[in-house]
Parts: structure tokens; C-alpha cells; sequence
């Protein structure tokens, strides 16, 4: 940085006459270019690789294409496609239904759970390390693995559950209660992944506000709530949107399930059934993917002021 | 679709399509993430051996819907090469990808550098590609020696031409445990009464009538497209699934009717059930029998030498039960392949019997050639009964899935078709969901 100091003394007019100099330090030409280059390269990567497929699909969600051909076989239609998804496409309703009872039960099930087992171990407890690694595992396993699992306890022939109770449930099958399943089979993931942002939430805060709390006369609870809680904001809101965004494009135990079937339906299910593998409706399949995209920038507009906000304190 | 191999790992065959699923999403996520980036060449980078020079006449490439070391389907296709190899001297650049790969990403790579011949299927989507201009013009390789009217219909396109030279078919038909069924006396049953009189006696002796699952959602289409047969003859069934019938239709409710008085006599809870579930029940003689196709086998190879088939029964009397869905693969000649002449040598000897020959040569097990000078020293019992019932048959449909719109086979007549197993009471309300779904999709 010693290139910065002789711009310093050049712009300089009168080095006694101002005591609050305009010392604005200037960049060299070659910072000037690392500066540009490391905001460039990323800004264009996002531009290519999010913006530009996202105002695709907003482009493609006003046509009917197939695929083949170039792109000047694409017919336009028009709101065609969100008409007809919101009034002749039966999946869409209870799919919206189903990504919204999600959300409300990630939030209050596992969530909750998550913070208690975190605030459970954050204590030093015998074993506290080998509970951690228990519940966090579901989190590393990988889908394959977790579909598999639950499949063996679900199976309505050949499952745990119904041969332990001598049932005959199809859990899988039954669309009263599949959802719920699958629910449960979530929530065994996504426990372990809240437990650990709080456990790393917990480990940061100062242990002399819970001191300070204890000399006041506070018990665990009023500590806990009253001055642990608070202090974790920042943690409350990540968790929140990771909440948020996990419910929205929940997607993959459905999918390994039965596609998004049958009363698994979820809006992210529907683009991959009607973009992804064989199926070719890109115009309608984006229709879909666009009303995902505004419902997930609503909540992420929400997220993004209150971290604005935060930074302005 | 059709079809699936399910790993050869020692798991659940309950677990087995699970980790089939998770693993083709995967894939399939893969798949669009290159197609957004505009990779036209996705499954030509999936293959190791994409060398040498493309024009040449010495090199004919070959696009191959197997991967590598996935059992008998692989070593049929392997052995098609090497013997066309050992024969002609030309070279066979085989590029193998995994079967539902392959078929999902059939557009970009037809459109990208496809390979010469590539492995594909009789039906819709054929002539799909077909009039989109993505195949070459096969017909003069036709007619092929050993190979009936009906292969011919399978394999020509709405212009009259023929895209397709088949290999191999598997007939949808009842199957049985025989020993069941030698147990209880049981025969196969001819008409629709005879069969209602045996489904009666099967639920007295305490089996579920006919096997049934459709958690996978494409098993329930065979017993739809039997049906709709059955009632509305082989012609007003292509021309439905063609998109020219409209499906609020007095018959294509009559098909769904028939199928409501049929359903007490079907496993409860289909929809929770995997097709392989649904075998394994057959075989344990929990279930009378099960409509499905020849690959049922697949998934209960250890009584797979018990089992036997019959033809569904008639059930209009004016209709001769003399058509069956019997998916036929081939071979197709991409317009974009590099080396026009070559491949269309390679597929005029891949129609002929010595192909086949070949291909069953070098595999663990057969498939059905669709040539009919093939030899069946090989076959087995279920094999040459196909064959058999298939050459006997005026007319082949293709599946549902294969015989109409993808997009409407799969984001409509799954859904649709689970949806009235739920609830099979409603038939006016899903005929005409049904339809206004069908008139989005095909525009009319």
C-alpha cells in the first residue's frame, strides 16, 4: 500500500490549511483492476448462472416449447399457462396446501426440538458428544440412504412398523397420511441441523450474561429466555430462513418417494415433473417454477431488510 | 419407463426402486443443470469411448440405452457390436449410458452430436422425433425378412415411412403362480365372466384376486390400456391416446367403470405399493394373478419357473381379444449422426436374425428377438409363450407412455389414473379433468 501515499501528498494543495484533510485515499491502476476483476468475474458468474436462467424461465413461462427446434419454435400464449394452472391442473392446489402445512410443521416440530436438544447439550453432559453425533447424522446421510430407511420402516407388505404393530397401514400410499410420513421422516433430518446451529449459537454467547443473570436471581428458563434468546437473534433469523427455504423447495424424499404423487404433491415436484426427464411442457413447467420464485423472494425481501437493518445499527 | 433393471444388490426389492429413484434424480438434476447451460453434448460426455475420426466409413457410432456392466440388456448390446465389428471390420464406437438417463435426455442429444444408431423404442415418441426430422428414413431397409405386419406398423411413422428397426418386445398379459393354481384347479378364464366367476372363488379362498400396485405410478396403465381395448377396440385406443378422441367420451368412461366393478376384486392400497412388492405377493400365492409385463420375472427370479401367463379375456363379444400392448425396442438412425451410410449398413444387419443371434450369444440371459428366424434354443418356457402369443396377435400397442404425448402420459394420465384408484366413484369429474388437461397439452 505504500503506491496510496504519494497520490496522498500530490492531491494535497496546503498541507497546513485544513485540519480534516480530503485525504480520500486513492487506488493504484493495478488495485483498480484486482478491485474490478474481483467484482466483476463474480457479478457476471451470477448474472450468467442465476439471473439469465431465471429471466429465462420467466420468458419460457409465457410459451409452449418442447425442447426441439430452436428457440423460434416456442409458441407465445400468454398468462395461458398460469391460467391453466391455477383452474385445470389439479396437482396445484393441494401442492401449495401441502409446501404450506410444511412450513408450519418444520417450524413448530422440528425446530422447536432442534433448540431444546441444543440447549439439553449444551450442558456438560456424559455422553454430550455421542448425542450430538446421533442426532446430527441424519443430516450427512445421503438421500439415497434416507429414503432407503424409511422405506424399510414404512413398507406397507413388508415394513417395520406395520409388521411390529401387525398393522395394516399404507403410509406411503394413503394420502391422508403419507404427507405426515413423510413429515416425520423430515423432521428426523432436519432436527439435527437446527441442534447445530444452535449448539454453535449457544457456544458464542458470553458466559458472564448467564453469570450476570444468575447473580440477578434468574433461573434457567427466565436466563434461557430473557437473556440467552435475545442474544442468539442472529441465529434465530438464519434459522428461520433456513425454515422458510427448506419448506419451499422441499423436494427430495418426495421424489425418491413417489414423485410428488399422490398426495406428496409440492410445488417443486411439479417443475421437475414437468421439465425434468422425459416430460418436455418447459413452458408450463417455468410457470410453476416462476410462482416458486416469487413466493421464496417474498420471504427472501423479508430476510434481507432485517439483516440491512441490523447493519445499520 | 416401461422398463426399469433394478440393481443387482442384495437389498429389499421394496428398497431396490427407492434407491433406483434417488439415484435417477440425481441423474436428472444433472441432466437440467447442463441443459441450462446450454451443453448440447450431455450423454456424449457421459460415455468413455468417444474417439476416432467421425466421417469415416471405417467408424459407425452407436448410442447405447444400457450402462456398463448393468447385466444381460448390456451384454446383448455388447455383443450386437463386437459380432458387427467381427463381421464388417468396421469399427462399432459404443457409448453406453444408464437406461433412464438416456431416455430423459433423448432431446438434447438428439439435437446435440448424437451417435449414429441409437437404441430407442417403437411408439409416439418415434414419430414424434420422426416428424420433427430428428430420424432418417428407414423404409427401404423394410420389409425385413422375419418380421410380421404388425413390427412394420410399430415401426412407421405418420408419413407411411418406417424410423425403426426392432429387436426385442415383452408382451403385458395375467400372470400366474401355476402351482397356485394346479393346487385350486384353477384355468385360465376366456370371457369376462369366466374371469369374475374365478375372481369370486379366489376371494373365498382368502387371495386378493388380481395383484395389484401402482406406487410407481406408470403398472395401473396396463390394466387401462387392456381394457380400453377390450372395450373400444385396438383403433379407438391409438386413436384416444393419439390425441384424436376426446377422453369425456361415453367409452373411455365405460373403460373406467368396467375397471370400478374390477377394483374389489384388486389388492387394496395400491398406491403404496411397488410393482416389485406387487410380484413378490403373486408369488407367494398371497394374490390369484397379475397383469404386467414379461419383466415381472426381474423381480422374483427364484419363481420365475413357476409362473405362466394368459392373454386378458375378451370382454365385448364383438371385439376378438386378439391385440395386446407388447413394448417393441429397436434401433433408429439419428438425421444428425455423422456417418449416414454406415450406420444405415449397421442397422440393415441389426434387423436380421444372425444379430440377434449374436446378441443372445454373448448374454446371462435372452431377450425375445423380434425377428422371428431368431433362434429360441435359448428361450425359456415364458419366452417362447411370449413370442408365441405376440406372432399370433393382429395388433401391437405400445404402452401406454409410448403410444401417447410424454408430457400427457406422465404430468396427466399418472396423476389422473392414481387420483380414480382413490376415488373411483367420481368418473365424470376425472374424465373431464382428464380432458381439459389433454386439449392444454395437445392444443385441440
Amino acid at each position: 500500500m505504500t503506491a496510496t501515499e504519494s497520490h496522498a501528498t500530490t492531491s494535497g494543495r496546503g498541507s497546513s490549511a485544513a485540519p480534516k484533510p480530503r485525504r480520500r485515499r486513492r487506488l493504484s491502476i493495478t488495485d483498480r483492476i484486482v478491485v474490478g476483476l474481483m467484482v466483476a468475474v463474480p457479478a457476471l458468474l451470477v448474472l450468467w448462472l442465476v439471473w439469465l436462467p431465471a429471466m429465462g424461465s420467466v420468458a419460457l413461462s409465457f410459451g409452449t416449447w418442447n425442447g426441439i427446434g430452436s428457440v423460434d419454435q416456442i409458441k407465445w400464449v400468454g398468462f395461458q399457462n398460469y391460467h391453466d394452472i391455477a383452474t385445470i391442473y389439479p396437482p396445484f392446489w393441494p401442492a401449495m396446501r401441502h409446501n404450506l402445512i410444511w412450513l408450519v410443521f418444520l417450524f413448530v416440530f422440528p425446530t422447536m426440538l432442534g433448540i431444546l436438544l441444543a440447549v439439553v447439550l449444551d450442558g456438560n453432559m456424559r455422553f454430550g458428544r455421542f448425542y450430538q453425533t446421533a442426532f446430527y447424522l441424519p443430516v450427512v446421510l445421503s438421500l439415497a440412504l434416507i429414503g432407503f430407511i424409511w422405506q424399510l420402516f414404512y413398507s406397507r407388505d413388508q415394513g417395520l412398523l406395520n409388521d411390529v404393530f401387525h398393522t395394516q397401514v399404507d403410509w406411503y400410499g394413503d394420502p391422508k397420511i403419507n404427507l405426515w410420513a413423510v413429515l416425520v421422516a423430515t423432521a428426523w433430518r432436519h432436527t439435527g441441523y437446527v441442534m447445530l446451529l444452535y449448539l454453535a449459537g449457544l457456544k458464542s454467547v458470553d458466559n458472564s450474561l448467564r453469570e450476570a443473570a444468575a447473580v440477578d436471581g434468574a433461573n434457567q428458563v427466565q436466563t434461557f429466555f430473557r437473556v440467552v434468546f435475545p442474544v442468539m437473534r442472529p441465529i434465530n433469523v438464519i434459522v428461520l430462513v433456513i425454515v422458510v427455504i427448506e419448506s419451499l423447495r422441499a423436494f427430495d424424499l418426495v421424489w425418491v418417494i413417489n414423485k410428488g404423487r399422490n398426495g406428496l404433491e409440492i410445488i417443486a415436484a411439479l417443475v421437475s415433473q414437468n421439465v425434468v426427464g422425459e416430460a418436455t411442457r418447459y413452458g408450463f413447467g417455468s410457470a410453476l417454477a416462476v410462482i416458486m420464485m416469487v413466493i421464496s423472494s417474498v420471504f427472501i425481501a423479508i430476510y434481507l431488510r432485517i439483516v440491512f437493518k441490523e447493519e445499520q445499527r | 419407463m416401461t422398463r426399469q433393471n433394478p440393481p443387482k444388490l442384495f437389498v429389499p426389492p421394496s428398497a431396490q426402486v427407492t434407491l433406483a429413484a434417488s439415484r435417477r434424480s440425481f441423474l436428472r438434476s444433472a441432466a437440467i443443470g447442463g441443459a441450462l447451460l446450454g451443453s448440447s453434448s450431455l450423454l456424449a460426455a457421459c460415455g468413455g469411448d468417444s474417439g476416432g475420426g467421425g466421417g469415416s466409413t471405417k467408424t459407425v457410432k452407436f448410442g447405447v440405452n444400457e450402462a456398463k456392466g448393468s447385466g444381460p440388456a448390456y451384454q446383448r448390446m455388447k455383443g450386437f457390436a463386437d459380432a458387427y465389428q467381427k463381421k464388417s471390420g468396421v469399427t462399432v464406437s459404443a457409448n453406453y449410458v444408464d437406461h433412464n438417463t438416456f431416455q430423459e435426455s433423448i432431446n438434447t442429444y438428439l439435437q446435440g452430436q448424437p451417435d449414429d444408431v441409437f437404441a430407442w423404442f417403437a411408439g409416439y415418441r418415434m414419430q414424434q422425433f420422426a416428424e420433427d426430422g430428428l430420424l432418417s428414413d428407414l423404409s427401404d431397409l423394410w420389409p425385413i425378412d422375419g418380421m410380421s405386419d404388425a413390427f412394420k406398423e410399430a415401426s412407421t411413422s405418420s408419413d407411411g415411412k418406417q424410423y425403426l428397426v426392432p429387436y426385442d418386445y415383452y408382451p403385458w398379459a395375467l400372470f400366474y403362480s401355476k402351482s397356485v393354481w394346479d393346487q385350486n384347479g384353477w384355468t385360465p378364464p376366456t370371457t369376462y365372466d369366466d374371469m369374475i366367476t374365478l375372481a369370486e372363488d379366489m376371494k373365498g379362498k382368502g387371495l386378493a384376486p388380481f395383484a395389484f400396485g401402482d406406487k410407481d405410478g406408470w403398472p395401473a396403465m396396463g390394466t387401462f390400456d387392456i381394457l380400453n381395448m377390450r372395450i373400444n377396440g385396438f383403433d379407438f385406443h391409438m386413436s384416444l391416446l393419439g390425441g384424436d378422441e376426446a377422453w369425456d367420451s361415453n367409452e373411455v368412461k365405460k373403460v373406467f367403470e368396467t375397471w370400478a366393478n374390477l377394483l374389489p376384486y384388486h389388492q387394496e392400497d395400491p398406491l403404496g405399493r411397488t410393482w416389485q412388492e406387487t410380484a413378490t405377493s403373486l408369488a407367494k400365492g398371497e394374490a390369484g394373478m397379475m397383469m404386467f409385463g414379461t419383466f415381472i420375472g426381474d423381480a422374483i427370479p427364484d419363481a420365475v419357473d413357476d409362473l405362466d401367463f394368459f392373454v386378458y379375456p375378451q370382454i365385448d363379444p364383438s371385439i376378438p381379444a386378439d391385440s395386446l400392448d407388447a413394448p417393441i425396442d429397436g434401433f433408429a438412425l439419428a438425421s444428425g449422426g455423422k456417418n449416414q451410410d454406415a450406420g444405415k449398413a449397421f442397422l440393415k444387419w441389426l434387423g436380421t436374425a444372425e444379430a440377434e443371434d449374436a446378441a443372445n450369444a454373448a448374454a446371462d440371459a435372452p431377450m425375445i428377438g423380434a425377428n422371428s428366424n431368431a433362434s429360441q434354443d435359448s428361450y425359456s418356457a415364458l419366452q417362447l409363450k411370449s413370442a408365441d402369443v405376440v406372432s399370433s396377435a393382429t395388433h401391437i400397442a405400445q404402452f401406454l407412455d409410448r403410444d401417447t404425448d410424454t408430457d400427457f402420459a406422465s404430468t396427466v394420465m399418472i396423476p389422473s389414473i392414481q387420483t380414480f384408484l382413490k376415488n373411483p366413484s367420481d368418473i365424470d369429474g376425472l374424465t373431464k379433468s382428464i380432458q381439459e388437461q389433454k386439449v392444454s397439452i395437445f392444443g385441440s
